[in-house]
């Protein structure tokens, strides 16, 4: 049985398009010290730093690890660098989240960046290889057909992205660190973005960011004396299946299945929409949101565009089961820390911190993150209380 | 010394990468057949499924595949997207479909690109076949063929799509 773990410290920084004024190792940084302020420590009373990113190939920086030892104030320490391409912020969590929980660490600083203004990310995920033809079309690309596959499914309403696109950037209006700040959005504004890759527009896609997201979390020992209220670790859990294989469900994959199914039953949770106050998804196109909202068991198969109708999942039409309350990777995509940012919204909610975007009352909540081609998954439940 | 300076905020320094493409077994047959302009795929001999392009092994089941199955130039469109922006030093002007084909006797699809077609009219369980570049200009590449385009033979169910035969929805 593993130990005890809690979020103690928390630190982010204001994601936006460019981040002229910082290096990657300024932005590493400056999230890493936020979070050492928020959870009343210094440098020393760090054991070990976990830093994760998305592929290196997005900036050009090979091994980006070995050149932030400094800057993260490693000298001395162990450091460990994960990868698990979109889900990698999640993922970095849980492999700090293990190191304490294994007893290794008493305490560990776990980072994840993009910079997005530096890299370009398109190009990156669209490399050539001789067996098969070259479309450079990028994430969109790859997955508007899967999409549209569960609008078909489903038989949903042509607008329930448009709403989910809405309801994030609406709940991002409430989070002054999110970076698309758009509190007027309309779902016409949304219905009249241009065309990416039908039926992906514009305004159900997620941005461009530069940013970065930093986690202190220490054993129970420390986190009973911590500074601020801690975010009690309750469940995690990751899983992952090969990008294609002949009869694989790219709509409802199996490995986000068995991963919701091992982390819910960690934390006691039998039925998510009821037992969990909120979720922080990792939602980069909208309609991720009705087809996660079924593959994480909210919602029966083909019904989960009905709860983001019924505005189920938004704070601002009081939904029972808010998601993204902070605004989303919708508002905010520093790719490698979007999964962090999940992670750490969800235990921003539970320590009862989450400013503007706070879900009154919210004692459980969920972090999600995905990966690849909805290959990776990982997730972890927080809640207010020690289990 | 009270001379302002620009403030250097970013410099360009563009990173090349040219990579050597070791093909291995799998690719390197399927890129041989592909040169003398046939479609090859590899069966699971445990699942039974087949591959295109052949990887060397199924990724439900973790084994080799070894049995070489030559495919159809007709397909099944599994699903698609209409892409509005262009592609980076490629003459195709948006829109422009790209689609996830599976070829008959295959289980598996692939993206390729969709021409000759109503964009507007393209839909999930379409027949389309493979139109090949002029044979002189065949290479080890996927992009011998040119693009898919529609053909006039009934949809597929939904529920065969990925199942076909290599003798197509008749059987």
């Amino acid at each position: 049985m593993a130990n005890l773990a809690a979020v103690v410290g928390i630190g982010q920084t204001k994601y936006m398009t460019k981040r002229l004024d910082v290096s990657i190792a300024g932005l590493v940084r400056e999230a890493a010290v936020n979070a050492l302020q928020d959870a009343d420590l210094t440098w020393d009373d760090i054991d070990a730093v976990i830093l994760g990113k998305a592929p290196d190939m997005f900036e050009g920086v090979i091994m980006p690890e070995a050149y932030l030892t400094d800057a993260l104030g490693c000298n001395g320490k162990p450091m460990l660098r994960v990868h698990t391409a979109g889900s990698v912020g999640g993922s970095t969590a849980l492999v700090a989240a293990s190191h304490v929980q294994s007893g290794m660490f008493k305490r560990v600083l776990t980072v994840a960046f993009e910079k997005q203004s530096e890299s370009n990310a398109m190009w990156a995920l669209s490399n050539p290889q001789p067996f098969s033809t070259h479309l450079n079309a990028g994430a969109g690309g790859y997955f508007a057909p899967i999409i549209r596959e569960y609008m078909r499914r489903s038989n949903a309403p042509y607008n329930v992205g448009i709403k989910v696109a809405v309801k994030d950037r609406l709940h991002g209006a409430r989070n002054p660190l999110a970076h698309l700040q758009k509190p007027d959005i309309t779902m016409q504004e949304v219905e009249d973005s241009f065309m990416l890759w039908d039926p992906i527009r514009f305004l159900e896609a997620c941005p461009s960011s530069d940013g970065a997201c930093a986690m202190i979390i220490a054993n129970e020992e420390l986190a009973d004396k911590s500074a601020k209220k801690p975010a009690w670790i309750r469940g995690v859990a990751m899983r992952s299946e090969p990008t294609m294989f002949a009869g694989r469900d790219e709509v409802n994959p199996q490995a986000g299945r068995d991963c919701a199914a091992d982390v819910y039953k960690q934390a006691g949770i039998t039925d998510p929409r009821k037992d969990l106050d909120c979720a922080e998804v990792y939602v980069p196109f909208s309609w991720y949101e009705p087809m996660w909202l079924e593959n994480l068991g909210f919602a029966p198969e083909g019904e989960g565009w009905k709860l983001t109708m019924e505005g189920a999942t938004s704070l601002d039409e009081g939904g029972d089961i808010p998601w993204n309350c902070s605004g989303g990777v919708l508002s905010s995509n520093a790719i490698g820390a979007s999964g962090m940012i999940r992670f750490a919204e969800a235990a921003r909610q539970v320590r009862g911190d989450a400013g503007a975007h706070q879900v009154e009352g919210a004692k459980l909540a969920l972090g999600h993150a995905y990966g690849g081609g909805a290959q990776f998954f990982a997730m972890w439940v927080v809640g207010s209380e020690k289990p | 010394m009270s001379e302002e300076q620009e403030v250097v905020t970013v410099v360009k320094a563009p990173v090349y990468l040219k990579y050597n493409f070791t093909a291995g077994a799998a690719p390197a047959r399927f890129l041989a057949q592909i040169k003398k302009g046939v479609l090859t795929g590899q069966r699971c001999p445990k699942c039974s499924a087949v591959y295109v392009p052949p990887r060397g092994s199924c990724g439900g089941c973790g084994v080799a595949t070894e049995e070489e199955v030559v495919l159809s130039n007709k397909a099944t469109v599994q699903s698609f997207t209409i892409v509005y922006i262009p592609i980076p030093n490629n003459p195709i002007e948006p829109p422009y479909i790209i689609a996830n084909v599976v070829p008959d006797g295959a289980n598996i699809s692939f993206i390729h690109l969709m021409s000759e077609c109503v964009n507007e009219d393209v839909h999930i369980g379409a027949r389309v076949e493979a139109v090949w570049k002029p044979k002189e200009e065949w290479d080890f590449a996927m992009d011998n063929i040119r693009y898919y385009r529609p053909i006039d033979e009934p949809n597929v169910p939904v529920d065969q799509i990925g199942k076909l035969p290599v003798t197509g929805l008749e059987g």
